[in-house]
């Protein structure tokens, strides 16, 4: 008798487990890291890009961001980003920004496919990118322009 | 049960040697020497608080002597002659087989019921089949009367009943040594006639060597062939029971014959009572 | 003056001795010799007393605090209109912190005193002695699958606190306030990582359910063989429990978080 409850707490500790791990977490979605390929962007400024921030075409998820260095010949940020194989094949001349979720939300990776006939392989490089748009210089912009406005109506 | 070879091998059982025992600054044994014989029931008695159940947890090897040796040497054990304080873990589980120790409350499993309880030490260590468990420990109720309340939970059992089936219980793999820490206390005239009687006939009957720690000194001393007196971590008094009880030492007199007054004073030590009344 | 210094150093020394006693302790009760086939069924049976016995508070508790989360998170993130996101708020706090926090606070208190009382009874009662005397090492029989059942027990009822708080929050935030359920699940999947969040609450629940037991059948082992002695001895498994489970907890999150 109590080797049929424990052995009913330890299945439903296992259920609870398979619960947290398919309802919950949607682990299926990093099942398959072996579809996964890599391409590298260069950035000037990555803004607040962190690691495992969201990469997406119009709007669809495709990927994550893997790894973020800092390319010590050049002083851009190297962004490795993991896209998914059966999402999207990606152009060369793809392009990449740096976007924000919504008003207050995190950094993601926005890709906008080019119209190359060619595409990306495992290792490749994006070349044209925009970088994160930083407050300060958005700032920055709009006083200078404020302050020329009165200037010119001289 | 194999009876022991007697005078061949060496008369003693357990051989204390300037035993010295503190515990946290208090002096409980100053180089205390005793000696039990084999099959014979030897009793340590004294005031309460003098430390007999620590002597009882020093022989069996619960406890380690800050000095002294403590040698036991049972029969058939390999590990006969060796300080008991001095085996590794696994000989002295070897020796314990050989020594039993009974409790002052029996110490039973409360969530067994009796005969769990008597064939628990059968079943760790003896190799036989169940059935053969069942007839071994029916046997050893039997022989403390209880074997028609083999089926009762050992917390619905009355001090003395508790206190055979603890018995029946400490002789289940036949020991050689069987360490009684008060046996006698508390318990009525019927059951302390039930368990002296007990006591005297198992130790001779299967040819035990026992040691009673108790301060009863009319029923030890009935059945005891050898009594050492302890008081203050010293030996006060030793001796067969007649030569104890004629002995003039006021302190050994005044404990045998239980005098309130004596070496052990009545009155706890104060100020002048007529200076304490009237200041 | 010089006494308070003294008393303090008096202290530490006995506090460091304590400790070393535990140390000592723990090391012989995992690595004493078990023989297994006599000690599995034992272990079966301390599961029994310690996991099963458990499962009705420990569900219970989820369940309501699933609600109550689900129910709080509601009314702020209304304000911000951002109500789809309840099923992120609620599915983070529970993994990685309420579950394995609160069930090794219900499993001090429930499992951890019953422990405690249970082993300090037999000492005071001198059975763990008598045991002794037949050579048979209390440590193992007593105290070792009883170590093991808590240490299984701890992760397992953490997951199962996982399952019925987020359950419950469901059952409050959908059925009850209205939040849309694709939302609510979807939000969920996108945000919780499943050994980022799920495996370090197990994680989390290992090193409490380790360390909660641990002290209770220390405390058990070592009380003044007396009724006030058990007294004491299980208060103190639930306040050391308790202040250990939330220091650790701090130590482990910020271990943990980190590695983002």
């Amino acid at each position: 008798m109590t080797e049929t409850l424990v052995g009913l707490f330890m299945i439903l500790g296992i259920v609870a487990l398979g619960f947290m791990a398919i309802q919950v977490s949607g682990l299926s979605w990093y099942a398959h890291k072996a579809n996964y390929y890599k391409v590298t962007a260069d950035f000037d400024n990555i803004g607040g890009l962190k690691v495992r921030a969201p990469v997406m075409i119009a709007g669809v998820s495709v990927g994550e961001v893997a790894n973020i260095v800092l390319n010590a010949s050049d002083y851009r940020a190297r962004v490795t980003l993991l896209v998914d194989q059966d999402k999207a094949k990606l152009p060369t001349d793809t392009s990449a920004s740096i976007y924000t979720q919504g008003l207050l939300g995190s950094n993601y990776i926005n890709l906008s496919p080019g119209y190359a006939d060619t595409f990306l392989a495992n290792g490749g490089l994006i070349e044209t990118t925009n970088s994160a748009v930083i407050l300060e210089k958005l700032i920055g912009q709009f006083l200078y322009s404020f302050q020329s406005k009165p200037s010119q109506e001289k | 049960m194999p009876m022991p070879i007697s005078s061949a091998s060496s008369d003693t059982f357990v051989k204390v040697t300037n035993l010295c025992f503190k515990r946290e600054e208090r002096v409980i044994f100053d180089n205390v020497s005793l000696r039990i014989a084999r099959n014979k029931i030897t009793a340590i008695m004294g005031p309460s608080g003098t430390g007999k159940t620590t002597l009882l947890r020093l022989i069996s090897g619960q406890l380690k002597p800050n000095s002294g040796d403590i040698i036991v040497y049972p029969l058939e054990a390999k590990e006969s002659g060796i300080p008991i304080h001095r085996l590794n873990r696994r000989k002295l589980y070897q020796l314990r087989k050989k020594i039993s120790m009974l409790f002052q409350s029996g110490a039973l499993f409360t969530n067994l019921n009796v005969y769990e309880n008597v064939v628990f030490p059968l079943r760790e260590h003896a190799r036989l089949p169940e059935d053969m468990l069942r007839d071994i420990a029916l046997m050893k109720l039997e022989a403390v009367g209880l074997r028609g309340a083999h089926h009762l939970m050992a917390s619905q059992l009355s001090g003395g009943m508790a206190r055979r089936v603890a018995m029946a219980r400490a002789l289940a793999l036949d020991p050689e040594l069987m360490l009684y820490d008060e046996p006698f206390t508390g318990q009525d005239p019927i059951i302390m006639g039930v368990l002296v009687q007990l006591i005297k006939r198992l130790n001779y009957a299967l040819g035990l060597t026992s040691v009673i720690v108790s301060h009863d000194v009319a029923e030890t001393a009935s059945i005891a062939d050898y009594i050492y007196l302890i008081s203050n971590g010293k030996i006060i008094g030793e001796g067969t029971p007649e030569a104890l009880f004629a002995e003039q030492s006021p302190a050994v007199n005044q404990f045998i014959h239980g005098l309130p007054d004596g070496v052990v004073p009545f009155h706890y030590p104060a100020k002048d009572y007529a200076e304490e009344l009237f200041s | 003056m010089l006494s308070a210094v003294q008393q303090f150093g008096q202290f530490g020394l006995t506090f460091s001795r304590k400790v070393g006693i535990s140390g000592i302790f723990l090391f012989n009760v995992l690595f004493r010799r078990p023989k297994l086939q006599r000690s599995f069924p034992l272990l079966i049976e301390q599961l029994y007393f310690i996991g099963v016995f458990s499962l009705i508070i420990i569900m219970l508790s989820a369940l309501f605090i699933g609600m109550v989360v689900s129910l709080q998170g509601h009314n702020t993130l209304q304000r911000f209109g951002a109500d789809q996101e309840l099923g992120e708020l609620l599915a983070l706090s529970v993994t990685r912190e309420l579950a394995p926090v609160i069930t090794a606070l219900l499993f001090a208190g429930r499992a951890g005193t019953s422990l405690t009382a249970e082993i300090g009874l037999m000492r005071a009662t001198d059975q763990l002695d008598s045991m002794e005397m037949m050579a048979v090492d209390p440590l193992w029989r007593i105290i070792s699958p009883r170590f093991w059942a808590g240490l299984i027990s701890a992760p397992i009822l953490t997951l199962i606190f996982d399952m019925v708080a987020i359950y419950g929050g469901y059952l409050v935030g959908v059925k009850w306030l209205g939040v849309d359920s694709g939302s609510f699940w979807s939000n969920m999947q996108a945000s919780v990582g499943f050994y980022d969040d799920v495996i370090n609450g197990v994680i989390k629940s290992l090193v409490f359910g380790f360390v909660v037991t641990w002290i209770a059948v220390y405390q058990g082992y070592y009380t003044a063989p007396n009724a006030m002695g058990i007294g004491r001895a299980t208060t103190k498994t639930v306040v050391y429990s308790s202040l250990a489970i939330l220091a650790l907890d701090f130590m482990l999150t910020s271990v943990m978080l980190k590695n983002w």
